[in-house]
């Protein structure tokens, strides 16, 4: 999949522009704080509804301006799309498919893409929330209905700890723990949904990872990924022993497993207030020869490690698209890496189909990905080497028809 | 912003639920400007309704009297209680004209974010209707969403007894509609509820 043009109006810094992009890599350059990150974010939002470096898409809007508009033409074999998307301050956001009105949630629908940001090295570093992040998003992009379970599970957490705390204050009913009952019932089978759908993410991403590891790192290096699951933990706060470490389970023995790890925790649940075990708890174990990544992995090799798991989930994404390859995004990644690392990583992401990259050190990026580059300054194109020039305002009616009330 | 009373008016409208601020300012407009338009009946009615409507006795359904209309109707089943979370439920499932028993409206449904137990619904009550065995049915018709379901599984677990059939309500594709056009999660659902036809 090739976007061949990304138009933006009020998108953060940029009134309007228009930029057409090659196959292949195409490299934005300019100084901190100009806007390459902000094209990038654009279509990252156009392939996950979501912003790697924001929670709220207040701030993707330009400052005074009512609504942002990002618009990108994508392309694959011989079909074009026109995909469409108004981000309003107030109301609900709007979106087109070939100016068809479409659901916003069905756009991840018609493009993807995969982003490698500095923020990547926490996957290694960081707590386990942004592993299970990294894991749920991938889920979702490839099943979109287990957003709804995610959504689902996080809500029966936030009932069941309520209930859990409130039979803590109250002295434990038998009322309450009756109550209970159901929302174990609830979440042992959205959790297990869960545990289970990420446990066989795991094993597709497994060899992804190891492969992109040895290419990357340019050593023969294992790394291995595991599941640290709390339903198989015998006791939550203690640190991890081998038994809770498992890549696939059956469904039937993830269920049973959260039965009896409910039944055993109910004591120091009801203490606590909390829920224990679950997929909220679950980490995802990084392995560098056996070692623990976290903790034992050199800078380099964290990197290595954090692109690796970014070219798996691409290789993930690619294998069962139907609409080409992922669009890769590289947001200021090659300024975090050595030189032999940015030469093997350029190598490694050469054969998609495009690679959007930011840099603001033109010779920080491998000269095979300088192919096409363009300069942003403040906002605007200054110098592109495939150049539409105008930046004009894009006319009133073309913006998207308003909702009435 | 208009000036006093308009705006009370408009602000009055505009707290009453699915009415935003602009139809709460069409409607306030209309009251003022239509000549036909009746407003003493209205005021009267808005009144009324807080003095005569009640709750049934046997039911929780909406009535003006000590027991609703279908309560009272000699032509429904008493054999089949269909359990609903809001008295508009009621109606909506008598739009249908499928059912014939009766109702028991709960109150709500079980959510401890919201502060609302078993204790909180009207569940002792239904309980006490089932006690002497005419009862052979409960359908079980809360909302398909988390507190719904949470409800639901509640009931299920409590409405074990001999001669009961406990059901609950399927889930899936809306009739008439495009396999197309429905969401992933009513999709899903359709499929894990699907029914064998044949073999």
């Amino acid at each position: 999949m090739i976007v061949t043009r990304l138009s933006l109006t009020d998108f953060r810094n940029y009134r309007s522009v228009d930029l057409d992009l090659a196959p292949g890599p195409n490299l934005f350059v300019g100084r901190n704080g100009q806007g390459k990150t902000n094209l990038v974010e654009s279509l990252g939002y156009l392939g996950t509804l979501g912003s790697h470096r924001v929670s709220s898409e207040q701030a993707m809007i330009r400052q005074g301006a009512d609504a942002a508009i990002i618009r990108a033409r994508v392309s694959h074999e011989d079909k074009e799309l026109l995909l469409e998307v108004q981000l309003n301050r107030t109301g609900a956001n709007r979106a087109q498919v070939n100016r068809h009105q479409v659901k916003v949630r069905e756009l991840p629908g018609y493009f993807s893409t995969v982003l490698f940001a500095p923020e990547d090295l926490a996957l290694v570093r960081g707590e386990p929330s942004l592993r299970r992040r990294f894991l749920d998003e991938l889920l979702v992009l490839r099943n979109p209905r287990l957003s709804a379970v995610l959504s689902d599970y996080d809500r029966v957490l936030r009932q069941r700890n309520t209930l859990l705390k409130s039979a803590r204050a109250a002295g434990v009913r038998g009322n309450d723990l009756s109550t209970l009952d159901v929302w174990d019932e609830r979440l042992i089978t959205l959790g297990s949904e869960l545990i289970e759908a990420r446990g066989r993410l795991v094993a597709e991403l497994q060899p992804r990872v190891a492969e992109a590891y040895v290419s990357v790192a340019g050593d023969d290096h294992h790394a291995m990924l595991a599941s640290r699951l709390s339903v198989l933990a015998g006791d939550p706060d203690a640190e991890s022993d081998e038994q809770d470490i498992r890549t696939v389970m059956a469904a039937e023995e993830v269920m049973a497993r959260f039965r009896e790890s409910l039944d055993r925790l109910r004591r120091s649940e009801l203490d606590r207030g909390m829920t224990l075990v679950g997929p909220h708890r679950d980490d995802l174990v990084l392995e560098l020869n056996g070692m623990p990544a976290r903790g034992y992995a050199s800078h380099g090799e964290s990197w290595s490690f954090a692109l690796a798991l970014k070219l798996a989930s691409a290789g993930v994404l690619r294998a069962e698209s139907r609409v080409g390859d992922p669009v890769l995004v590289l947001d200021d990644v090659f300024a975090e890496l050595d030189e032999s690392r940015r030469g093997r990583l350029g190598a490694a992401v050469d054969d998609f189909e495009q690679v959007l990259i930011t840099a603001a050190v033109f010779g920080d990026v491998p000269p095979a990905l300088a192919r096409n580059t363009v300069q942003i300054e403040r906002g605007t194109i200054v110098d592109a080497r495939n150049p539409t020039g105008d930046t004009e305002p894009t006319p009133v009616e073309e913006r998207m028809s308003d909702v009435a009330d | 912003m208009y000036e006093g009373i308009v705006q009370e008016l408009i602000d009055e409208l505009g707290r009453l639920p699915g009415i935003g601020p602009k139809s709460a300012q069409r409607i306030a407009f209309h009251i003022l400007q239509t000549e036909a338009f009746d407003v003493s009946r209205l005021a009267e009615v808005l009144v009324e309704v807080r003095e005569k409507v009640r709750f049934c006795e046997v039911c929780g359904n909406v009535t003006e009297q000590e027991r609703c209309a279908i309560c009272r109707d000699p032509r429904r089943s008493a054999a089949t209680i269909c359990v609903v979370e809001e008295a508009k439920d009621v109606a909506a499932i008598e739009r249908t004209r499928e059912f014939k028993g009766l109702y028991h409206v709960l109150g709500g449904a079980i959510s401890p974010i919201d502060g609302v137990g078993p204790e909180d619904l009207r569940i002792r009550q239904l309980m006490e209707r089932l006690a002497d065995g005419t009862v052979t049915e409960v359908i079980i018709a809360t909302d398909p969403n988390l507190e719904g379901e949470a409800t639901a599984s509640y009931l299920s677990r409590l409405l074990v007894q001999p001669n009961l059939r406990v059901t609950r309500l399927a889930s899936g594709l809306p009739v008439g509609g495009d396999l197309e056009y429905a969401d992933e999660v009513t999709l899903g659902r359709a499929f894990e509820g699907r029914r064998v036809v044949q073999g």
